[in-house]
């Protein structure tokens, strides 16, 4: 102890910098991209047709029992060759580019259930009302439904996005460079990792934990009076 | 304007509606009463095909609501209904509440919208309410809102179900007056209500349904003056002693 060289933060912030960038990046793209699929699917799950709700069930169960990061794997081993399969040519992705991807895909199976709690949150009634006044399902859904779920679902959707934010780190595995993939390859080339690692952590901390105040805030803030 | 043929409605095994027919005529109103899960809500809810129904048919202005060719949403917009539990949206302000169909469904431009909304808003008594949210109106302002909401369709016919048994005693009299004076200008009008009061004073005709059948259908002298029926005899008498 007592040689602790912090200066190895204070080199490489820019790099570390990047990453901490990437990894919003993947954060918003999942978030945005998983609430847009997550609530296709908690649609299908809802819908009348059971073909509709087999299939959005079957999508949900299947990556909810599988874990992240072989997930992660998986997709940066085979999408190439399913995108090759597809288009006749060799289309090279990346680790950073397919980290997107399965983010998305992986997140809306959770988002999906906490819309699916959402839309059940809203009372029958509600529907029984926009459906009198003529609306449509698509407009009952989008005028009625849907803006009454997301206000009750908001704290449970943003906090499911802080553990996105921190999962990301996961791409590690396959060498992509988020925040704390950076952290890792400084570490490998400077040996510093008590260092680096700490640094890391209390800013996963202090991102996290402040997020996390902010949600609480807003849940005060949006919700409906009734 | 409405004619109910012959419905009957199951739940799985068990039946809810028996061989129901009853019309309403155009600037009739009717009372439908009768002890609680008797399926006076599940009928009136099948004018508008809120409830599906196994047999019989509906018809509201000539077209046939179990017909799956009818456009719903164009049937249910000429038929204005207003819920036990008021059923106003709880995001949106009392202004958008009486907008927001008028123009998505009726194609309105937003100014006419407005201008039809709160000349009604005014005519149920709640002007100065205009930019609240429905969760800052007490109960009775709440349901006459709704009531300004579903005439703000210009609709054809009404539907009231059990408008006035959510509400606290005090409240009950500022909605019935309202639907008191939409009975007087000749609004056809199906309502599912336990104030004979208000049966008394403005209804042409009064059903009495128990156990998912139509008891009794009578003008209001006839009801009020000689129920045939002894189910519909006891009911009165329990509700009418107070």
């Amino acid at each position: 102890m007592g040689d602790f060289d912090f200066s190895i933060i204070a080199t490489n912030w820019r790099f570390l910098a990047e990453g901490l960038r990437y990894t919003v990046q993947v954060t918003l793209t999942a978030m945005v991209g998983g609430i847009l699929l997550g609530t296709l699917l908690a649609l299908m799950r809802l819908a009348s047709l059971w073909p509709l709700q087999w299939l959005a069930a079957a999508y949900i169960n299947f990556f909810r029992s599988v874990p992240l990061v072989q997930v992660i794997l998986a997709v940066y081993l085979i999408l190439p060759l399913l995108l090759q399969f597809l288009t006749g040519r060799l289309i090279p992705i990346g680790a950073d580019n397919s980290a997107y991807f399965t983010f998305t895909i992986f997140e809306a199976a959770y988002y999906a259930e906490i819309i699916r709690s959402g839309i059940q949150s809203v009372p029958r009634g509600q529907v029984a009302a926009g459906y009198a006044l003529g609306f449509t399902y698509s407009q009952t859904m989008r005028l009625v439904v849907l803006p009454q779920a997301f206000r009750n679902m908001l704290p449970v959707l943003l906090t499911q996005t802080i553990v996105l934010f921190q999962d990301v780190s996961l791409v590690y595995a396959i060498g992509a460079t988020d925040f704390f993939g950076a952290a890792d390859k400084i570490t490998q080339r400077d040996l510093r990792p008590v260092e680096m690692y700490t640094t890391v952590a209390v800013v996963y901390f202090v991102l996290c934990f402040a997020l996390s105040r902010l949600v609480k805030y807003l849940q005060s803030r949006i919700a409906i009076i009734r | 304007m409405i004619a109910i043929n012959n419905v009957s409605k199951w739940y799985g095994d068990f039946q809810v509606l028996t061989d129901c027919t009853t019309r309403v005529a155009k600037g009739e109103v009717v009372v439908v009463c009768g002890p609680s899960g008797s399926g006076k809500s599940t009928l009136i809810k099948c004018v508008n095909a809120l409830e599906p129904f196994q047999k019989g048919s509906v018809v509201v202005n000539g077209i046939a609501v179990e017909d799956t060719k009818t456009n719903l949403p164009r049937l249910r917009a000429q038929v204005g209904m207003v819920f036990q539990h008021f059923e106003l949206f709880p995001h949106m302000t009392i202004t958008q509440n009486l907008t927001v169909a008028q123009m998505k469904v009726l194609g309105r431009g937003k100014e006419e919208a407005l201008d039809k909304g709160l000349k009604l808003l005014d005519r149920v008594g709640l002007k100065s309410q205009a930019d609240k949210f429905p969760g800052q109106l007490s109960g009775g302002q709440q349901q006459r809102v709704a009531i300004a909401r579903a005439l703000a369709m210009d609709p054809i016919c009404m539907l009231f179900d059990e408008p006035t048994s959510a509400l606290d005693p005090e409240m009950i009299n500022e909605v019935l007056d309202v639907m008191v004076q939409l009975a007087r200008e000749g609004m056809t009008m199906m309502c599912v209500t336990h104030e004979m009061g208000f049966a008394r004073k403005v209804a042409h005709r009064v059903i009495f349904m128990d156990q998912g059948a139509i008891v009794e259908d009578a003008t209001k002298d006839d009801f009020f003056g000689k129920p045939r029926s002894e189910r519909a005899q006891s009911f009165l008498a329990k509700i009418l002693q107070h």
